[in-house]
This record gives C-alpha cells, structure tokens and sequence, in this order.
C-alpha cells in the first residue's frame, strides 16, 4: 500500500525515531500521493458518475418500449408489480450499459463522444464499475424472478449477457455486422416487458422485438456515416469503414425497407389499432424517403447532412410508433374501464 | 498509529458524502421495493403461514 511505504512504518508499525519535521513532511506526501493514487480507495467519483455509468438515455428507451410491451400484453398484472418489473428492467439495462463501459474503456479513451465517461477521465476505476454492473445484473435478474417471473427474468438475464459479451466483448470488435446481431439486446426490452404479463413469448412479441431489431442497423450505421473517424480512430469495424459508404448506404435503405412493413404488423395482427396502423405506415414511408435521399448523396462531405437528418428521424421514428401503440393502448384500457 | 491515516481533501469528502447518500437512499429504496412487492404478490396470503 503507498500509505505504508512512504510513512516509513514497515510491517511492525510506524517507525518512532522519526523526527517530528520528518513526519510532517511525510504526512504531506501521503496526503499528495492520496489524492493521485486511486488504489487506495480515495475516489472522487460523486453518485453522479456512478449514474453516467448506467447510460441513462439508452436507458430511458428501454424503459420506455418495456412499458409498452408490458401494457400491449393481454392479462393484468398488479400496478405495483408491474412498477417493479419496469425498474428490474431498466436496473438490467444500466448494469449492460457498466458492463459496456468497463470492457470498451480502452476505446471510450480515443473517441470524442466517449473520451469524458467515468472510466477514461480517472474518475472510476474499472475495477469498481465490474463490480457495479455485475452486482446491479444479480439484484435484478434475481428480483424480477422472485417477484414477476422465471421466463421474464431469463430474459433479462440473456439480454445482459448478451450485450455484455456476445456484443460488446465479441462482435463490437470484429465484424461490421456488429450491431446487426448486437441490435438484439436493445430489442428485448418489449419482448420481457410482454413477458412479465404473460410468462410466454408470442408471435406479438416477437413482432415488437423485430421492429427495434431492424430499426437498429440503419439508426446506427447513418450515425457511422458522419461520425466515421471516430470509429476509425478507435479501430472499430463500423459498416462504413470495412464495407465502404456506398455499400453502407444500400444497406441503410435495404433495413429500411424491412423495418417499415414489420412495423404495420401490430395493427394487422390485431393488438394495435388502425391509428397506429396508419401512423406506423406514413412515418415508415417517410423512414424509407430519409434513407432513399442518404443512398441517392454522392459519397464524400455531402452525405453528412442527410445521414445527421436520417439519424435525427430514425430516433423519432422509433419513439413515435411505440408512443402511438402506447397512447393507444392507454385509450383503449380506460374505455374499458369507463365501461365496466 | 495518527500516521497512517489519510486527510480527504475537499472534493474527496464531498464525493464520499454523495455516494454514501445515494448508498443509503438505494438501500432504502430496495427495502421498499421487497416489502411493497411481497404485499402486491402475496396479498392476504402473506398471512397464511401453513405450519
């Protein structure tokens, strides 16, 4: 320990024949090296870093696509469990995101939107986020299971994993269909949420989870189109720099093209309305319509404004169709109850 | 023994100070959560204790 060694006290103790001036002098170094050294356990991590840890607006989403799920699903769960089922999951989601941030600390470093996280700016050690992430994945797999279901808690515990290693310590780093295969730990959400109702995955679900599972490629690789660098930089394999923008444009319209029509499936499989059903189809015509104008820009700086532009319309694409199924399931539960 | 004792600075003592606070209110927080949820799962059940 660097406090024993520079105070002079070997295994026996502190050594007593040290002047009074000499361990002044001392006590200062000790008091430097404590505030440089953060082996020793003096952080300056405020609760705050420990927040950032858990990717917040990643987190909000899953929330938020984990309601609707759990409120699309036929049956009732009780109000205050369904609240605890909500919270297991976003918990599972921030402990993910730790897990994320503990093994990528090493490319957090070189790139620009991730220099400043709790890790590569010294604040937290890695050490302490490992243990962060994996004690917050044990709470909350454990007490979705205990308190919802067995099915749900799976779930949640593969969805972990799968984020954690099959995405960020395995594909992330070696194939640019990184986030073709990754997208699906973002995409269970709605899938456990559903679960929690009715402790079984259906067709319905499956469908909620394809939406997001689709929506992913083209979100993420419009963002890689402008932000190519940085992923270079940090040696990622991002579609972009393997495969080529012109390669990566065709693929952003192709997913497109998929995730539009999986989108309208609710309302014509029946658990959605014809409101959303609508809505779902304009915003995936205009989804199609973003990507058609990213694959039409001449490779090169003028692809840059209608990737940002895609990449903008692709996370009000993704909240709007969910927000709508939610508004509509909320309409369509208090009528029920207005009539009974 | 005074010796091996470390100051905090400042910052140090003020970080501390957030962490245990949100510590103490997660603790809090997570006891609420297994007495609420045992109340909504088990109902009046949670009296019924077969011998």
């Amino acid at each position: 320990m660097a406090v024993r060694t520079i105070d002079g006290s070997g295994p026996d103790g502190p050594d007593d024949n040290l002047s009074d001036c000499s361990k002044n002098e001392q006590m200062a170094l000790v008091e430097k090296n404590a505030s440089m050294d953060t082996s020793i356990g003096l952080s300056e991590a405020s609760a705050s870093d420990y927040v950032v840890l858990l990717k917040p607006r990643v987190m909000s989403l899953v929330v938020f696509t984990a309601l609707v799920g759990l409120l699309a699903a036929p049956g009732h769960i009780n109000p205050v469990l369904a609240g605890i089922a909500i919270l297991c999951i976003a918990v599972g989601a921030g402990a993910s995101g730790a897990l994320n941030m503990w093994y990528d600390a090493d490319i957090d470093a070189v790139m620009k939107r991730t220099a400043k996280r709790p890790i590569p700016a010294g604040r937290i050690s890695r050490q302490e986020v490992l243990t962060f992430g994996l004690l917050l994945s044990a709470f909350s797999v454990v007490t979705l299971g205990l308190f919802i279901n067995v099915l749900s808690a799976l779930l949640l515990a593969f969805t972990i994993f799968f984020y954690a290693v099959v995405y960020t310590m395995w594909l992330k780093r070696s194939t640019p269909q990184n986030i073709v295969i990754g997208g699906a730990a973002g995409s269970f959400p709605p899938m456990i949420g559903w679960a929690c109702v009715t402790n079984s995955v259906s067709m319905e679900s499956i469908v909620l989870f394809m939406i997001i599972f689709l929506w992913t490629p083209p979100h993420f690789w419009a963002l890689s189109l402008f932000m190519s660098d940085d992923y270079e930089k940090a040696k990622i394999p991002m579609m972009p720099n393997v495969m080529g923008p012109a390669s990566t444009k065709f693929q952003i319209f192709l997913y497109t093209l998929l995730v539009a029509p999986v989108a309208v499936l609710p309302w014509i499989m029946g658990f959605a309305g014809p409101a959303y059903g609508l809505f779902a189809a304009a915003m995936g015509v205009a989804f199609i319509v973003y990507a058609w104008r990213v694959w039409r820009a001449p490779v090169g700086k003028d692809i840059i404004k209608p990737a940002k532009k895609m990449f903008a319309f692709s996370i009000l694409y993704l909240f709007g169709i969910y927000a709508v199924l939610l508004g509509e399931i909320l309409v369509r539960k208090a009528l029920l109850l207005a009539g009974a | 023994m005074s010796n091996d004792r470390v100051t905090l600075t400042d910052k140090q003592k003020k970080a501390q100070r957030s962490r245990s606070i949100a510590l103490a209110l997660a603790l809090a927080a997570f006891v609420i959560i297994v007495y609420v949820g045992t109340w909504a799962k088990l109902g009046a059940n949670i009296l019924i204790r077969p011998m």
